[in-house]
């Protein structure tokens, strides 16, 4: 369990996370949502000590990870493909990580093979492809056998094949009854893994939610209709309490009645219906709805200079 | 890639629920894994060796030959490469932290293992042995070498002469605290080119510059120059009159290892608070 309380922390003069409280659950997959800047990385920073909060808290099973017995047991990170250094081969990377906290050496080996780097362990991880870095940051993550497993943008860059074996790897980590924490700024990736969302904007928390009450939440459901009597169905529409917006064709888009509601309408009044479809909204078109005001780099000049934290 | 897309899961049936507490027997485990396997630890140590023990022994053929006055320390002639020696220690001194700021480690090490004073004092303890040990041996076979290309001269001691046993462990111990120095310049720079320039502008600038102040300011400063200091200890002879006063050998190494304590404690304090 991950407990955050009026978290913040400052760089200069900016306010990279601002007053966060949050909980992050065991045995599910809590997405952590925000655009570029928004500051996820920071917040993931600050709960593994790190960085030291400008204000608040966060502890992990009640204590500041900073004071972990048993760290490597307790959370198993990855902030960064990057975080090695590349004159090392996978096998010593992994090996003084376990030695560090007195885990045996044959774990190394057993990581290696679960993520399939067992080939090239004596290899020097510089030559790695991002997609083979990550895993073998995945793999020093999983050598302790956490209870909490931590991923920043861990599919950023990565190939098809790369994203699906993470997100595969994500569930089952979970399924097993692991609490999991993953950023990430790809909506759509989210909508496929995740159980439950925390949505920040400008450092703040916007949303805390279950992935579908997040939708439900931001978004409307809409119909689609294409028809050769408009102006009748616009009236029934009415009548019936939803609202119509024109496209022009003879198609309009319905707010407030469901498609077979108004499937139903036109049947009965002898309309006839061309295209009748609902539209699901995306969790992507909710998040840009939601964070369109907390964007905090817009295209074109940056307002504001790159934070600190985010620049990995 | 030579992996799959096989479902994973990362079971670990018999890990024993007592393996995983941190302790500074692991944290020196762990680094001494870490340095003994980067490339750069090796390139390092060797250029050491060869450059202290050549220029050793460059400088005593070289006095073998020529002319040497009434304090001509044999000793000290085939130990003349440390003032390069000095330099290359430092640049480990600073690589072995820097490297972890400049490759993103750093992160990886403190998210694996928090606690900090050990993860720094690990390092520092697995440096400063590592350091110790390829100093003597370069210390002793720069010395033995230069004795028996001086030999032929008749100018060369022996290691049981008066002083000399001290003199060559002191250049090893002067070695081992200029790595030392330089690594505490390192975890406060962390940096690899600000905290080798640190190491070069504070061993070997600050030791050319005072050679241009006023005598009668050199004879209360050069003793306070931290390599002028520390390279008291790796001389047999008392300092000839009519140079520059100096306070005897361990004295002056002591001054020496003053300036790597102030800079590590400065480095670790400030490590433990900053954000890494």
């Amino acid at each position: 369990m991950i407990e955050a309380e009026g978290l913040s922390k400052r760089y200069g003069d900016t306010l990279a996370v601002d007053n966060l409280s949050f909980s992050v659950a065991p045995g599910k997959i809590t997405g952590f949502l925000g655009p570029n800047g928004a500051g996820k990385t920071t917040t993931m920073r600050l709960i593994l000590g790190l960085d030291r909060p400008t204000a608040g808290r966060v502890t992990i099973d009640g204590k500041p990870f900073g004071h972990a017995d048993r760290p490597m047991r307790q959370v198993g990170a990855l902030l960064d493909a990057k975080a090695m250094h590349g004159g090392r081969s996978a096998y010593n990377h992994l090996l003084c990580l376990a030695q560090s906290n007195n885990l045996p050496r044959r774990r190394v080996d057993e990581v290696l093979g679960l993520v399939g780097l067992t080939g090239v362990a004596r290899k020097r991880s510089k030559g790695f492809s991002l997609g083979m870095g990550q895993r073998l940051g995945i793999a020093g993550a999983l050598l302790g056998d956490p209870q909490i497993l931590m991923f920043d943008e861990p599919v950023n860059g990565l190939d098809p094949e790369g994203i699906l074996w993470i997100r595969n790897l994500m569930k089952a980590l979970a399924a097993e009854g692991r609490t999991v924490f993953v950023s990430s700024h790809l909506m759509s990736e989210m909508e496929n893994t995740a159980d439950h969302l925390l949505v920040i904007g400008r450092g703040k928390l916007i949303a805390d939610c279950t992935v579908d009450e997040f939708i439900a939440a931001n978004s409307q459901q809409t119909v689609r209709v294409r028809t050769p009597q408009p102006d009748l169905l616009i009236k029934l529409i009415a009548a019936a309490g939803g609202a119509a917006r024109e496209d022009g064709d003879g198609s309009m888009v319905i707010t407030g009645l469901d498609a077979s509601r108004v499937g139903d309408l036109a049947y009965d009044n002898a309309v006839r219906l061309h295209e009748l479809s609902p539209v699901h909204a995306s969790l992507e078109q909710a998040f840009m709805e939601l964070t369109s005001s907390s964007v905090q780099f817009h295209a074109g000049v940056p307002e504001q200079p790159v934070l600190a934290g985010e620049v990995a | 890639m030579a992996t799959t897309t096989a479902p994973a899961t990362s079971v670990a049936p018999d890990l024993p629920r007592s393996a995983g507490r941190v302790t500074l027997a692991g944290a020196l485990r762990s680094e001494f894994t870490k340095i003994r396997s980067v490339r750069s630890t090796y390139w390092t140590l060797l250029a050491m060796f060869v450059v202290v023990v050549g220029f050793g022994a460059l400088a005593s053929a070289g006095a073998a030959h020529g002319p040497h006055g009434p304090y001509f320390d044999p000793t000290r002639q085939s130990l003349a490469g440390l003032y390069i020696g000095q330099l290359i220690i430092g640049v480990l001194g600073v690589l072995v932290i820097s490297s972890e700021y400049s490759t993103g480690m750093i992160r990886t090490t403190l998210t694996t293992n928090p606690h900090r004073g050990v993860m720094i004092a690990a390092k520092g303890i697995v440096f400063t042995v590592v350091a110790l040990v390829t100093s003597l041996v370069t210390a002793f076979a720069a010395f033995f070498l230069g004795q028996a290309l001086m030999s032929s001269d008749h100018i060369s001691t022996t290691i049981g002469s008066p002083n000399v046993l001290r003199a060559v462990i002191g250049g090893a111990l002067f070695l081992t605290a200029c790595g030392v120095l330089a690594f505490g310049l390192g975890l406060l720079i962390r940096h690899s080119a600000g905290g080798i320039g640190a190491v070069v502008g504070l061993l070997f600038v600050v030791t050319i510059l005072v050679n241009f102040l006023p005598q009668s300011w050199q004879n209360h400063v050069d003793k306070w120059i931290p390599a002028l200091a520390g390279g008291q200890l790796w001389m047999t002879t008392p300092n000839p009159p009519g140079n520059t006063p100096m306070y005897g050998p361990w004295p002056s190494f002591a001054i020496l290892c003053g300036y790597a304590a102030i800079a590590v404690a400065a480095a670790v304090i400030l490590f433990r608070r900053r954000d890494a």
